[in-house]
This record gives C-alpha cells, structure tokens and sequence, in this order.
C-alpha cells in the first residue's frame, strides 16, 4: 500500500505524504470533534473522521446561519447606544 | 517574526479580536440599515441577515490574519464579491459569462488531482475541500491541517455570536 502512494506522489513534493503523517493530521482533527459516537476512540477510519468532520463543519456553519437570524432581529429592536456601549466594555474588556 | 500579542493559537486573544471586529461589523450594519418602514421589511431583514452571516466569517477571518489559507481565501473572497457585484451593476450579462468560463477551466485543473485522491478511499476530501474555504486548492496535507484550525475558530465564532445574542435578549 505504501508503494503505491510512494509511486504516485512522484508527480509533485506537495502531494507527498507518508502514513505517519496522515495518521497525526487525522488525529489531530479527532481532537476537535465532539466524541459522542466514538465508543472506541482507537479503531476509527480516517475515512469516517474525515465524513464526522464534514457533518460537524455542516452544523456549525446551520448554528452559526440562526445566529445571524437571531441577532439581525435583535439589532433592529434593541437600542442603540447604551446596549452597544455596555456589550463592548464587558465582552473585550 | 510572529507577533506573541496575535498569535492565532492563543483562543483569547482570537475571541477578544473577533468579538471587537464583528461589533465594529454590527454597529456598521446597524448604521446602513435603520429599521425604515420600506415596503419590503421582509427582504430587509434577509438582507441583513445575509450582512450579519457574512460579517461574522469575515471578522473571524481578519482575527486570524493572513497566516492560514482558509482566512486568506475567505477575506479575498468578500473583497472580490464587492469588486464583482460593482462590475455587474455596470456590464450585466458580458461580466457574467466570462466569470463563469474561468471557473470552468479551473474546476478541469483540479480532476487530475481528485482522481488521485479518490483512489486512497478517502470520498469524503472532495466535501470537506468545498466546506473549508480555499480547500479546493489544497492539497490532502494542508486540507486537513487547515480544516483542524478553521473548525476551532468557528467553535469560537459560535460561541461570541451567541454570548452576544444571549446579551441583546436580556
């Protein structure tokens, strides 16, 4: 199997990537998903890390569409000055 | 030389810079577009929406700066769809149709690549390339590196915009 990677990834030093490579960059993509289905951490695919991170990318941008939603009507409702005022102190103070 | 005070690793600093530039962004917003009694207050509120989406990936991309593709692809993105919608309102059609035979031959460059990559078992790349900005260029490496840091940021994303939310509903 490594052959064949090694053979293929002539075609340019971009593409060439070993299997210990691969397993440290899928790891470390594990790290940032959330492990609710993972029962046993050691025995995922790279392929089924790689489908998790896509559905997980998938819901983050839907959670990240209602909250635009949510503060777009709340921009029109709420007060200008001392609302702003107050949310810039406490959230970069 | 890395500047220590904006290192894109530190998540308090990233949270401090892009809470500060997406309130720039909101109260922006708010200015352009009071609440009028246009006609249409339901293609007004769409609008702002759409205002409000944008500005976050775009904040949270200018928290990170230039040192990751994906926040370099997505700034180049929203400067290149303003320049793009100013070009339209001018030239309609003739604009358009060249944009689109550009991308054409893009996307041919990149089937080579993709068949390659397909042959490891790894179907998935092609969905994750769309779903992390700039990761149609990337190689395999660099997608998944990529991927790992833009997944972090939008977690830190999600979590202002909704502290900020919360804030406004109080």
């Amino acid at each position: 199997m490594s052959d064949r990677r090694s053979s293929r990834t002539q075609s340019g030093p971009s593409s060439r990537i070993t299997d210990d490579q691969m397993i440290e960059l899928v790891s470390k993509l594990r790290q940032h998903l959330p492990e609710i289905r993972n029962g046993r951490s050691d025995k995922v695919s790279a392929s089924k890390v790689l489908q998790e991170t896509c559905s997980y990318i998938r819901s983050l941008h839907r959670e990240v569409d209602d909250l635009s939603e949510r503060l777009s009507q709340l921009l029109s409702t709420v007060d200008a000055d001392s609302a702003e005022a107050a949310i810039i102190r406490s959230l970069i103070a | 030389m890395k500047n220590p005070q904006r290192s894109p690793t530190n998540p308090g600093s990233l949270r401090s810079r892009f809470t500060h530039v997406f309130l720039q962004s909101l109260l922006r917003i708010r200015k352009h577009n009071p609440t009028s009694s246009s006609s249409s207050p339901h293609r007004e509120f769409l609008k702002r929406c759409s205002q409000v989406k944008v500005a976050a990936y775009v904040s949270m991309a200018r928290a990170v700066g230039t040192r990751r593709a994906w926040s370099r692809a997505t700034i180049w993105r929203a400067r290149n769809g303003e320049r793009r919608r100013n070009l339209l309102c001018r030239r309609c059609s003739k604009s358009n149709s060249r944009e689109r035979s550009l991308g054409k031959k893009k996307k041919k460059k990149k089937k080579k690549k993709k068949r390659d990559n397909e042959e490891h078992g790894f179907a998935h790349e092609k969905k994750l390339q769309k779903l992390v900005p700039g990761g149609e260029a990337m190689d395999f490496c660099c997608l998944l590196d990529e991927t790992a840091h833009y997944i972090k940021c939008l977690i830190t994303q999600v979590k202002v915009m909704r502290s900020i939310a919360d804030f406004y509903s109080l």
